[in-house]
């Protein structure tokens, strides 16, 4: 059987997590993973659009719960997050667009959010619902290692993956106790910065994956400033997993109408997935 | 109990903490070690306290107001915060922290304002330590404080209109993290006030304790009652800090009302909200059912903000400082009432606490109670002449 039914066949988060790194093991590539706010531009064409970009190569994706407050997101995220809150997508209406792409993709979803809202559900509850949403995994953006502990305890009841972060900053003793804490994943930051395009591919990922990689092989999914097929080249060399946010965001506040914003992401993540060759 | 300092944590009780982007976590934890280290520095206390009492004109002096005492049947003195150089007590943390950027080897400094005491303040310690400054503004404070946006820019500082959520405070706190998350390398943000992730609430807690222990030092016994107005709550938690804890000193921290509390539209993140985080650190604020933040409201720009620093949450679940408020409205009374009675314009923040004495006179009754006269009022006079007409 490929890999990639095994993604759709896998029944907790924690195996859809692990047959989707077992995709970029197998194929010697990068999964890629692109990023949309959910409910943008409205719920059911949201729900479209991650079809259309699963058509078009995409191995999984980075479904985004709006927030009032996104202190890691720049401008365009920013800009989707509101429109999507303005609209009514609170958090269940997120977890329901979740549900719909696990459903008619059959791949492998992250769900990114902020602490406050998991917070205010309620750390157990607001796994469980992740769960039951069929969620692979979760990125909390604004929860360092220092205090993940109850959130990698809660994730790991329900069987969802629960990503930790890594950036060009993180100190040797960071990098330690977060490999100590044990994430399913790592999200490697390939920028400084908050989320948004960049000119230039990132100099940091090569670095970034070796420092990791020497303490441990769990899978590694760069995000954070790559918006090309260039860049994300340059990620998929040294990353599992390349995430690709505010360029697909961009083109989706872009578009006149919610076909051309199909158009044209059927098109751009044609071109990522081509990237993501080693 | 009064903690000296949070735990390992950064937390006081279960308020607190470092919730920030793992980008930022290398900048706190190196800026936790050069504050502990500098504050034990009797050089870096030698100049921070030649430059407040040769610069700054500390101690500010604890005034008898004669005429309001007998007015109101209480004891009332203000501690003139008003009179520090710049006009508020947030010159006080500026200063310290522009130093400590200095000692860091950073050249830039970036911070958020509200009123524009803090941007003045943080703009006016770059001047003086020579540092590249860029102020957060809300697009509405920028309209409501004109007077400072302008003191600001004549200082040297960039001046950034932030215009995303109500363009206030929390839209100002929020630009000035992202800018930290990309340029957190070459760049300190001197946040104003005991907010953010740690270790800032406890850093500026520090900075600012230097006017309750004046206090102490001013009276001949500890006042019955000391009151001060809280946005983030670093005026207050300088006025309490020296005092919590003791015994038969009743500590009073006045949030905005806003239009009144039943409207929803208000600034009382204590007396209305729940814990959340907010900012980087878990505390009390204004948030719906989801955890989404919600938008404060107050007349003063320095109380519109829908968090409240964590150690202010700890002293509140532990019955430490009663969180009371009042509105826009008697706070513009309370304005007009300082001005006339005693010849001086307080800053519309401070103007909420002397509300709240106004409001309660009767029950103080013979009472010796401070005022902590956070700032002057001069940046609030074109909004109070729009308001009278
Ligand atoms: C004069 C004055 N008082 C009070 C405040 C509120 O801030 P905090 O509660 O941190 O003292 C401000 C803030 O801008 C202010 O300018």
């Amino acid at each position: 059987m490929s890999n990639r039914w095994l993604v759709l066949m896998a029944n907790s988060g924690s195996d859809r997590l692990r047959a989707l790194f077992s995709i970029s093991r197998d194929e010697d590539r990068a999964v890629l993973l692109p990023y949309l706010t959910a409910g943008i531009p409205t719920v059911d064409a949201s729900v479209e659009l991650f079809v259309a970009m699963a058509d078009a190569g995409a191995d999984g994706f980075e479904v985004g719960i709006p927030y009032a407050d996104p202190l890691m997101d720049g401008p365009v995220i920013m800009r989707a997050g509101e429109q999507a809150l303005d609209a009514g997508v609170t958090v269940p209406v997120a977890l329901e667009v979740v549900r719909r792409v696990v459903d008619e993709t059959g791949k492998a979803v992250l769900v990114m959010t902020y602490v406050n809202p998991v917070l205010r559900r309620g750390i157990d509850t607001f796994f469980g619902d992740v769960a039951t949403a069929g969620a692979a995994g979760v990125i909390i953006a604004d929860l360092p290692v220092d205090e993940a502990e109850p959130f990698l305890a809660a994730a790991h009841e329900v069987a969802v993956g629960m990503a930790l972060f890594v950036s060009p900053m993180t100190s040797a003793a960071r990098l330690d106790s977060v490999i100590s804490c044990g994430p399913d994943f790592v999200y490697g930051i390939a920028e400084v910065g908050v989320t948004g395009e960049r000119t230039e591919a990132s100099s940091n990922v090569g670095a970034l994956a070796e420092s990791i990689r020497a303490k441990s092989e769990v899978p590694i999914v760069f995000g954070v400033g790559i918006s090309t097929p260039v860049q994300a080249h340059a990620a998929a060399l040294h990353g599992d997993g390349v995430i690709v946010g505010s360029a697909i965001v961009r083109r989706v506040l872009d578009a006149a109408t919610p076909d051309a914003a199909r158009e044209s992401l059927s098109v751009f993540v044609a071109e990522l997935a081509a990237a993501m060759s080693r | 109990m009064r903690l000296e300092r949070p735990d390992q944590r950064g937390r006081f009780g279960e308020f607190g903490g470092a919730f920030a982007p793992e980008t930022l976590m290398p900048a706190l934890e190196a800026l936790e070690i050069e504050f502990t280290n500098a504050w034990r520095d009797d050089s870096f206390r030698g100049e921070l306290d030649g430059l407040l009492a040769t610069y700054v004109g500390r101690p500010t002096p604890l005034y008898h107001a004669d005429r309001l005492s007998k007015q109101l049947g209480i004891n009332l003195l203000l501690k003139r915060e008003d009179l520090a150089h710049t006009g508020a007590h947030k010159i006080n943390n500026t200063l310290a922290q522009g130093l400590l950027t200095k000692r860091m080897g950073k050249k830039r400094v970036i911070a958020e304002t509200g009123a524009g005491q803090h941007g003045v303040a943080t703009a006016t310690a770059c001047a003086l330590l020579e540092l590249e400054c860029v102020v957060y503004m809300g697009e509405k404070d920028i309209e409501r404080q004109a007077l400072n946006v302008y003191r600001m820019k004549l200082l040297g500082a960039t001046v950034v209109p932030v215009t995303s959520g109500a363009g206030t405070l929390k839209d100002a706190v929020s630009a000035a993290l992202r800018d930290w998350v990309a340029s957190v390398a070459t760049t300190h943000y001197i946040i104003g006030s005991v907010v953010g992730p740690h270790p800032f609430p406890w850093m500026v807690r520090e900075f600012q304790k230097v006017i309750g222990e004046e206090l102490k030092e001013q009276m001949d016994a500890p006042p019955d009652v000391i009151v001060a107005p809280v946005g983030g709550g670093s005026n207050a938690m300088g006025v309490f800090y020296p005092f919590v804890g003791m015994d038969g000193v009743d500590l009073v921290g006045v949030e905005a009302a806003g239009l009144g509390i039943a409207s929803g539209l208000h600034g009382a993140s204590i007396g209305e909200g729940s814990p959340g985080v907010l900012h980087g650190s878990m505390t009390y604020m204004l948030q719906d059912e989801f955890g989404q933040v919600l938008e404060a409201h107050s007349i003063s720009a320095g109380l519109d903000y829908p968090g409240v620093g964590p150690e202010h949450a700890y002293f509140n679940d532990a019955g430490l400082v009663r969180y009371v408020n009042a509105t826009d409205a008697q706070a513009v009374e309370a304005f007009h009432l300082l001005a006339r009675s005693e010849g001086i314009l307080p800053a519309l923040e401070s103007a909420h606490a002397l509300a709240w004495i106004v409001q309660e006179a009767s029950q103080l009754s013979g009472r010796t109670v401070v005022l902590n006269l956070s700032g002057r009022g001069d940046k609030d006079v074109q909004q109070v002449a729009r308001l009278d007409g």
